[in-house]
């Protein structure tokens, strides 16, 4: 059976504080020691999510920290209880049938949540237990994964001592040992040496044309190009744009964007920048600044200059970005991923 | 009910539990048979305690054996696995319903408990002899008992295991655990506070008093103990309602 991944308006409002993975950059939210009577404090992470993944994709949610992505990723795990809404893996309700849906699934969870009191290949073929995999199977399989991940050396020593790459890598062996049609990966290369990224991508890539389905997300713009077929953009827990990433790509308008930088700008000058050939949309971000998306870069810069004097504005800093998935991320929120 | 994933997830914990059997047995015997040793032995020996002393203190230190045990095997990984690392996070994606889990918990820290008491009692009888005066007339009462204390202690141990943080640990031992073992009737008999009454009346909110007097009450029956029927009533309030509480709480920890 290839099971997709389906949900419908998933909104979720915590009100106890977010599991670590899904709280954000680093925050914790501790309510005050309250005497009387005092509201919970809510939080709100998903603010009506659907999605539907078709089966046998890779699919990634791209978005900043605390953009709902862990939120969305646990509800689909069964890990995380929605407010209100719907989530479905193949035909069944997350929520309803969670030991049908666990057999389905896979996890790699944001950090490595490695049984500490076993060997990395215990982990392994105890997982397979956990499954029903026969002993020998299990033995083989686990065996096969040591060396797929480059862990047969250390396959025998406690993982308290692993590297945190290494830890990554036999938590996606885990999550793999018992052949689940759908994967999950909650950041999966954060942490990982470029080398071993191009392991990943390479293992999740070569997992998919077994015909699993596979959602990961990132906030890596590049890996998100490198990995995926299709790909939602999330930020405060609404999905904002849909699509390849070509598409997306396309969508922002003329694909180049330059962020410019004045001593001062007025308001006569930006409406003849936006007049300047191949420029789509120019938008001021204060008394200083400017993004210009156009359908050229460089060649722009010396017309700008040249403006730039003409007008008695004086130019401060150029910066050309070529299309990319951040030049839509900022389109849509105002932000940049980074910040 | 998965039972391959239940079983599995015993056997995992069994093989952690044979790992770490050198620690695992220091813990739980070194300080009750150091008490058994000092008081029953050289306490009773220079005259300071009555001979029958020895046979009065071993039903109790069983009792403190078995209790520690169980709280121990159980709460003590459960407050690590969910810490930061959230080492269970494997097991509550096995495809098995979520509180079930935490009835594995507790059949894993009964079955510790249960080995625990049983070992004891040819530990403690070594130690003591000549001298111990062990009758058990009612091998299956005494079971069951042995059984319900087990119990108590896993679902004590779940209890706390997920009401606890990890910088509460030392809080949780020098608050509940060694309260419960003083005021238990471990080292003397319940019928020994009537001298005290308030203590006596009060000291029965306290389930280890139940333990160890039920324990009392079917190995060594010559001494004064609470009627049984009083013991397995107790008992069994007590571990059903430490387990509601236990899978309550759990569940919260476990699903955010």
């Amino acid at each position: 059976m290839v099971a997709g991944i389906r949900t419908v308006e998933l909104r979720k409002v915590y009100t106890s504080a977010p599991p670590a993975a899904a709280g954000g950059g680093g925050f914790s939210f501790r309510a005050p020691k309250a005497k009387g009577k005092q509201p919970k404090p809510q939080i709100r992470a998903l603010d009506g999510i659907s999605l539907e993944i078709h089966p046998g994709e890779i699919f990634c949610l791209l978005g900043p920290n605390g953009a709902g992505k862990s939120t969305t990723v646990g509800i689909l795990t069964t890990r995380v209880r929605p407010t209100s809404g719907q989530a479905f893996i193949g035909e069944y309700d997350v929520w309803l049938n969670q030991v049908s849906v666990k057999r389905l699934i896979g996890v790699v969870a944001q950090r490595p949540n490695l049984d500490f009191n076993l060997t990395a290949r215990e982990i392994l073929t105890f997982h397979g237990a956990y499954f029903g995999l026969p002993h020998h199977e299990r033995m083989r399989r686990a065996e096969a994964l040591l060396e797929r991940f480059k862990l047969t050396d250390r396959a025998d020593q406690m993982v308290r001592g692993f590297s945190g790459g290494m830890m990554q890598r036999l938590s996606i062996a885990r999550a793999m040992m018992h052949d689940p049609q759908v994967l999950f990966l909650d950041e999966p290369s954060a942490g990982l040496d470029p080398q071993t990224r191009l392991l990943l991508w390479e293992i999740v890539r070569e997992y998919n044309q077994t015909g699993k389905t596979i959602l990961l997300t990132t906030h890596n713009m590049e890996e998100a190009d490198a990995l995926c077929q299709r790909l939602a953009i999330i930020d405060h827990g609404r999905v904002i744009a849909l699509g390849t990433p070509r598409e997306l790509k396309a969508s922002v308008p003329g694909g180049f964007l330059l962020r410019l930088r004045f001593g001062r700008h007025s308001a006569e000058f930006l409406e003849r920048l936006q007049k300047l050939s191949g420029v789509r949309e120019v938008r001021a971000s204060d008394g200083v600044g400017a993004d210009v998306y156009a359908d050229r870069g460089g060649s722009l810069v010396p017309e700008v200059a040249h403006l730039a004097s003409t007008s008695g504005v004086e130019l401060h800093d150029v910066h050309i970005s070529e299309p990319s998935l951040e030049n839509l991320f900022l389109h849509h929120t105002g932000r940049s991923l980074r910040e | 009910m998965n039972w391959k994933t239940f079983l599995a997830i015993l056997a995992r914990d069994a093989h952690v539990a044979r790992r770490n059997i050198v620690a695992l047995l220091f813990q739980t015997f070194l300080q009750p048979l150091m008490f058994v040793f000092i008081f029953g032995r050289v306490m009773v020996g220079s005259g300071y305690l009555p001979p029958s002393y020895k046979s009065l203190l071993l039903p109790g230190i069983m009792a403190i054996c078995m209790v520690g045990t169980g709280i121990w095997a159980v709460a003590m990984p459960l407050i690590a696995e969910f810490q930061f690392t959230h080492e269970i996070e494997d097991r509550l994606l096995a495809p098995m319903e979520i509180s079930w889990l935490a009835v594995e918990k507790v059949v894993a820290g009964t079955l510790q408990s249960l080995a625990a008491g049983l070992m004891v009692i040819p530990a403690a009888w070594l130690l003591l002899r000549p001298g111990v005066d062990l009758r058990i007339p009612h091998p299956l009462l005494f079971a069951a008992v042995a059984v319900l204390v087990a119990l108590f202690s896993a679902t004590g141990g779940l209890a706390l295991g997920c009401s606890m943080e990890q910088t509460h640990i030392g809080l949780m031992f020098s608050l509940i655990v060694a309260p419960m073992i003083f005021f238990g009737c471990t080292y003397y008999p319940w019928s020994a506070l009537e001298h005290f009454p308030l203590m006596q009346k009060a000291v029965l909110v306290n389930p280890l008093v139940y333990a160890s007097e039920g324990l009392r009450g079917t190995m060594v029956p010559q001494f004064p103990h609470l009627s049984m029927l009083a013991v397995v009533a107790a008992l069994l309030f007590f571990n059903a309602f430490l387990l509601v509480t236990g899978l309550r709480k759990f569940y919260g920890k476990a699903v955010s």
